[in-house]
């Protein structure tokens, strides 16, 4: 090669911070040159993708409607993937915490209960947690991959919500729609401001980014995970149990999407339906890439990769941009994310300065 | 044709889309790299060979851009997870994300377009054999080139230089090596080979199988490549072996169907997914077989410094 990469001696610090902003501005530059090919104009669907989601009251709500979930799930899924245990099925996770927690309203059309609400919380929990729980005891006894057999339970999953869609769970009066009935308002966060789809479901992501951060870097628990995701002969000697670690990670990432499939039924769609995940389950990947996989800097890609998503609907209607652009966008903020952060541990070195390196300690 | 005719032969035109994608996977894993963007390297190369097919009208063409679609997505993941030392599974997982999303925008303004498949081969003699002619010998072109692939990756993994030299990559690249090996060279070579082979599993899923384009056709079938890799314990012949498996579970989901057996269609279609999970389990299970055959630095980066 014309160049290689050198080990540093120890981590940048100050790259760590600024590799996001450089993937992000790569990332711009590569989608500007994709636009001006297709003969988009830059200044629309810019203007469309990071100003108009800040232009309403209503827009600025809808952000924080897409970050709830996304940071809930990427918060859980940076656990797993900092122990180097690779859950990919959360949009699996995610329906079946939809599904379960729809039983209560599909069942109780009429109750008014005040228990109804908790109650699909606790079971969107164990629905996403039942889900996970799969994964990990095939890979903990069977030894089975979890990248894969995460994500083939997602396609399963999605299955079985089509199957409840268009059987059993059909809204009978839904003119064969493949979807239930609207859920009772008993059944759905209430808005936190009247009129606007935002709701205290939001509440459950913020609490549960601040547990992360204390459990992962405050806490001995956090190095256990790390360790025995990495090296799991060394957990082992260590005493910490490799098992434990991929059970911990996947139940903590299945209780987490569970309860963001849930919301997503009790909140903006109240009902259960085709598309309750949005994508949300593959998105969170990558803001938990983005983030540097630190509850803090996930914090703050939820709410930019909650940005693009909205601009990504004004986009569709002001650009006419397709909605797969906004797919492109997250892969290419992914694959930058990863390839700049090589710059973090490494620095570059062009073989000729390796050479007169080598020849200058030589003599 | 009986029942029993299309079924077989069905299930040989449906196993060459997995049997395509899973040799590349194969080559790719030997030579150290764990290549996870399959799905989206197929779905963009079915986008690709839809669309010059359908503008050329020739699916030789089709088949062609559609393996430089492949090859050109497999090196940006040879570029971000050789080059830029990045972690394999993450990149892997990106490069496919982008490329599903890329596939989409390919095919937008042919969504639900349909175009003719090629005519199958026709041996005088052979074809004409009453059951085995139907089933074997009136098949597209592609599914004997992909079985002929099978028999030719397999000799040269096993029995050239060439193929010991991706086996050292994948084994220990650090000795590779020291053998004066170039491993990122080997690397790009075999990681590249992969998204040529998967290419062609979307230029025929697209064009040959199901000769139509729709969003998110691959609907999995890159992934179940990837498991038959592992269930094929990294050896050819169980790998081609795997393949017909799944063909024939695809198949079954049309026969079951057909048959008019009161099964909920999503119950068959999500049978592929349960299979894989279960067959998974029971292969992994044996951990010692897996340590045996899998390649020893299999997904881990290699930076080269120690022996530098």
């Amino acid at each position: 090669m014309l160049f290689q990469f050198e080990k540093r001696n120890s981590a940048s610090r100050a790259l760590i911070l600024a590799t996001p902003f450089f993937a992000i501005a790569v990332t711009v530059l590569l989608s500007s040159t994709m636009l001006l090919l297709q003969g988009k104009s830059l200044h629309t669907t810019f203007f469309a993708f990071f100003i108009e989601p800040f232009e309403s009251t209503y827009a600025i709500s809808e952000i924080f409607l897409k970050f709830g979930p996304l940071l809930l799930i990427a918060q859980a899924l940076a656990i797993g993937f900092r122990a180097k245990i690779w859950n990919i099925g959360a949009e699996g996770q995610m329906i079946m915490g939809a599904v379960v927690a729809s039983s209560i309203p599909v069942y109780f059309t009429d109750s008014e209960s005040i228990f109804l609400l908790p109650a699909m919380i606790i079971l969107g929990a164990l629905g996403g947690m039942a889900w996970a729980a799969i994964a990990a005891f095939l890979r903990v006894r069977f030894n089975a991959n979890e990248i894969l057999v995460t994500l083939m339970l997602s396609s399963v999953a999605l299955q079985i919500l089509y199957y409840l869609l268009l059987g059993p769970w059909k809204d009978p009066m839904g003119f064969n729609f493949p979807q239930t009935v609207m859920f009772q308002d008993a059944a759905l966060f209430p808005p936190i401001i009247f009129g606007f789809r935002l709701n205290y479901s939001l509440i459950i992501p913020l609490i549960f980014t601040v547990f992360v951060w204390i459990y992962m870097e405050r806490r001995f628990g956090g190095f256990q995970l790390v360790v025995g995701g990495l090296a799991p002969n060394a957990a082992t000697y260590a005493g910490y149990s490799s098992g434990g670690a991929v059970w911990k990670s996947l139940l903590i990432a299945g209780f987490a999407a569970g309860i963001a499939g849930m919301s997503e039924v009790a909140g903006p769609i109240g009902q259960l339906q085709r598309s309750v995940t949005s994508g949300y389950g593959y998105s969170a990947i990558i803001v938990a890439y983005l983030g540097g996989l630190h509850p803090v800097g996930i914090f703050f890609a939820a709410f930019f990769l909650s940005v693009i998503h909205i601009g990504g609907d004004y986009a569709l209607v002001t650009a006419d941009l397709p909605i797969s652009s906004v797919h492109i966008f997250q892969g290419l903020l992914l694959v930058t994310y990863l390839a700049s952060y090589t710059f973090v541990n490494y620095r570059f070195r062009s073989r000729k300065a390796q050479r007169e390196y080598i020849e200058s300690s030589a003599t | 044709m009986t029942p029993l005719e299309f079924f077989l032969s069905g299930t040989m035109s449906a196993a060459t889309v997995f049997l395509l994608a899973a040799l590349g996977e194969l080559v790719a894993e030997k030579s150290g790299m764990l290549n996870l963007g399959v799905e989206g390297m197929m779905a963009i190369s079915a986008a690709v060979g839809f669309v010059v097919t359908y503008q050329t009208g020739s699916h030789i063409f089709g088949f062609s851009i559609a393996a430089v679609a492949g090859i050109f997505v497999s090196l940006i993941f040879a570029l971000v997870s050789i080059t830029f030392l990045a972690n394999q599974v993450a990149t892997g997982l990106a490069v496919g994300i982008l490329s599903l999303g890329v596939s989409a925008l390919i095919g937008k303004k042919y969504e639900s377009l349909t175009i003719s498949a090629p005519d199958p081969i026709f041996i005088p003699g052979l074809s004409d054999i009453p059951f085995i002619g139907a089933v074997f010998f009136q098949q597209n072109i592609v599914v004997y080139c992909a079985i002929l692939m099978s028999v030719m990756i397999a000799f040269c993994l096993n029995k050239t230089r060439l193929g010991l030299a991706i086996r050292a990559c994948g084994e220990n690249p650090k000795a590779a090596e020291a053998l004066s090996y170039s491993v990122w060279k080997i690397r790009y070579g075999a990681v590249a080979f992969g998204g040529m082979m998967a290419g062609f599993a979307g230029a025929y899923a697209s064009t040959i199988y199901t000769p139509l384009w729709a969003d998110g056709m691959i609907a999995g079938r890159g992934w179940i490549a990837v498991a038959l890799v592992v269930f094929g314990t990294w050896k050819t012949s169980r790998i081609f072996l795997g393949a017909y498996l799944f063909g024939m579970v695809t198949l079954g989901e049309l026969v079951v169907q057909s048959l008019g057996f009161a099964v909920p269609s999503q119950f068959l279609t999500a049978m592929p997914f349960v299979i894989t999970i279960v067959v998974l389990a029971i292969i992994s299970a044996d951990m010692s077989r897996l340590r045996l055959h899998a390649p020893y630095s299999l997904g881990e980066t290699y930076d080269g410094s120690e022996s530098r």
